[in-house]
């Protein structure tokens, strides 16, 4: 196995009773790169995505993620990722500061470590001014980069994010791909679950799935050639018509 | 090194969402003081103004005699403190207008030549008269008319001794002046150790669940066990706080005594707030929004503890299916605990075996609650 690679997937499978969820799926994800993983509702992705961070054990077939097994070693796993999903899961209640206290504290990290880390990334976000503000009362679009921000606090090497850009509006969302940008600059790994197909546009590499399998895994110029599509939104529309799955 | 490692389960990890736990709490400062100031409310409430005591019901007099003896019963009546007299009456019709009119809960008769009879014949009679629209009081209140009368029977009768009489002594062991406290202090502290430790603790689980917050805590390196504890531990102070206000109010407030040893009764306490709050953590596994963790608790835990627990009913009248379904009621070994403890004066020998049966269920909820996170993991 080359070390390049950071999250492998052989024959994965996931049955719940008599349906199988996510069917014999085979996959590669390399270091730094922003791997978009596609599909209808009811296609199986986050059945899959939960697999991989270690919520759900696999019925067979093997993955590792950051060199680790997923039936064995899922602690480890836990350690080495990130996770964000589209409800910002950040508390209400508290402040900007306190929530990445929070995280911080529950990742084991050192208080100097979370001083200077929630300074850089308010810094960064230009929200020095909101540190003490609840984030109940953010815009949306602060929200959702402060809960990126939040997902890769404690430095990790992969950070999964599922439909992290459900109801924000275009211009948040291009904003938000900036900073995946950066954090795929930086070397983090990048595992994205999108229903926009203009996103798909920004990663580097595609899966799409189809009733529980992937009908199409390539760049997303090579997959508009490959279906003689001029845009990812065709490409996604072929392939999911296929589906004979009735949505979940 | 950025990372700190967990030595014990009080590292650092566990006192950050500890920490959180209490902005939760303060943040929501409504939640906050219903909390802290329902126990206080309910005390009051039971305490002064809900009491099954009867005090200064109205009674009507019909004095068809006249004489020195039913003057002298009429005047005591009225002087006890659980009568106040409306009206002299003057007719036997009138009774019943009154007792319509709802303007009095008792009539008392006394029949024609009452004092006469009562020195010459050594018998005489009274019609007492309640409206026992609401059994329980008519009882009561005719009781306590018997009660002064009879008395007064006992003074007058005291120079000419009767040659045989029973003199029956009664003590109200414990309780000698039949105090309402000594019955709802304790329901109160079960029914408020309940609400916040096992209500409180399933709605803020679920609230994680729905706000998506959960699902980030799995993922990350915190143990599921690790975070269930680190919730409840909030509540289990907060709950202190409650059971030293009770017992504050009642001892300054009610005048009530606590017979038994303080520890025991906290330790009793503690052990019943972690009865709850394993059965909060197992609700909360099972419950999947914050209005269904708030029904299952109300109908599952607060209807039977309030029928149940012996607090405003007592269980040995009740049919024999509910008196086995009430051994599954934590609140009723509970309610039993503080009484023993706390008015009766028993030690550790008087409860034993209550205490291992709440054990015994706080042991069965929490592995319980425990196991459901495990199985929501694989």
């Amino acid at each position: 196995m080359s070390n390049d690679k950071v999250i492998t997937a052989t024959n994965l499978t996931k049955k719940f009773g008599d349906f199988t969820a996510v069917d014999h799926i085979s996959f590669d994800v390399h270091k730094g790169e922003i791997f978009g993983f596609l599909g209808a509702n009811g296609a199986g992705k986050t059945t899959a995505m939960r697999m991989l961070c270690g919520l759900s054990l696999p019925t067979s077939g093997e993955a590792t993620v950051a060199g680790f097994d997923v039936y064995k070693e899922n602690e480890k796993i836990k350690k080495s990722i990130g996770y964000m999903s589209q409800k910002f899961s950040l508390y209400e209640d508290l402040t900007v500061k306190e929530n990445m206290e929070f995280y911080g504290g529950i990742y084991h990290m050192t208080d100097k470590f979370i001083k200077e880390k929630t300074a850089f990334i308010l810094d960064h976000l230009h929200l020095q001014k909101e540190a003490n503000t609840l984030v109940r009362s953010l815009p949306l679009g602060w929200k959702q980069k402060l809960a990126f921000s939040v997902a890769i606090f404690h430095e990790p090497g992969i950070v999964f994010l599922d439909e992290p850009t459900g109801g924000v509006d275009p211009v948040t969302r291009r904003e938000f791909w900036n900073m995946i940008y950066e954090g795929a600059d930086k070397g983090i790994t990048v595992f994205v679950t999108t229903h926009y197909m203009d996103e798909a546009e920004y990663c580097n590499r595609v899966s799409i799935m189809v009733d529980g399998r992937i009908e199409a895994l390539d760049t997303p110029s090579q997959l508009k050639q490959t279906y003689d599509a001029s845009t990812m939104d065709e490409v996604f529309l072929m392939l999911a018509r296929k589906a004979t799955r009735v949505e979940m | 090194m950025k990372r700190r490692f967990p030595l014990s389960i009080f590292n650092f990890q566990f006192f950050a969402f500890v920490k959180k736990e209490f902005f939760h709490i303060w943040r929501d400062k409504r939640t906050m003081f219903i909390l802290l100031g329902m126990p206080v409310v309910q005390i009051v409430i039971f305490g002064y103004a809900l009491t099954n005591e009867v005090k200064n019901a109205n009674i009507a007099i019909l004095d068809n005699s006249k004489d020195a003896a039913t003057a002298s019963l009429t005047t005591q009546l009225d002087a006890s403190r659980y009568f106040a007299l409306e009206k002299n009456i003057v007719t036997y019709k009138q009774i019943e207008e009154e007792f319509r009119k709802g303007k009095i809960k008792l009539a008392i008769v006394f029949p024609q030549h009452f004092g006469e009879d009562l020195q010459h014949f050594n018998k005489a009679q009274v019609q007492i008269i309640a409206d026992a629209a609401d059994p329980n009081t008519a009882n009561q209140l005719a009781n306590y008319a018997t009660a002064i009368i009879s008395d007064y029977q006992d003074r007058v009768t005291n120079d000419r001794r009767l040659p045989y009489t029973i003199d029956t002594e009664m003590r109200m062991l414990y309780n000698p002046q039949l105090k309402g406290a000594f019955n709802f202090v304790p329901g109160v502290m079960a029914m408020v150790l309940l609400l916040v430790c096992t209500m409180m603790t399933a709605i803020t689980i679920v609230k994680e669940k729905e706000m998506g917050t959960m699902e980030v805590m799995l993922v990350s390196p915190m143990r599921p066990q690790m975070v269930v504890i680190a919730k409840a531990v909030p509540y289990l102070l907060l709950s202190t706080i409650n059971i030293t206000s009770i017992l504050l109010l009642s001892v300054f407030a009610l005048e009530l005594p606590i017979n038994g040893s303080l520890a025991l009764l906290g330790f009793e306490s503690i052990l019943f707030t972690l009865v709850s709050l394993s059965l909060g953590l197992l609700i909360s596994a099972r419950a999947a929004s914050q209005q269904t963790a708030m029904f299952i608790s109300l109908v599952a835990l607060f209807l039977p503890t309030i029928m149940l627990s012996g607090f405003m009913f007592p269980v040995e009248n009740m049919p024999l299916p509910l008196r086995i379904i009430s051994n599954i009621v934590p609140a009723k070994w509970y309610y039993s605990i503080v009484k023993s403890v706390m008015i009766k004066g028993l030690g550790i020998a008087g409860v034993w075996k209550e205490t291992l049966i709440l054990a015994g269920m706080m042991t069965f909820f929490l592995t319980m609650a425990i196991k459901r996170f495990k199985i929501r993991l694989a």
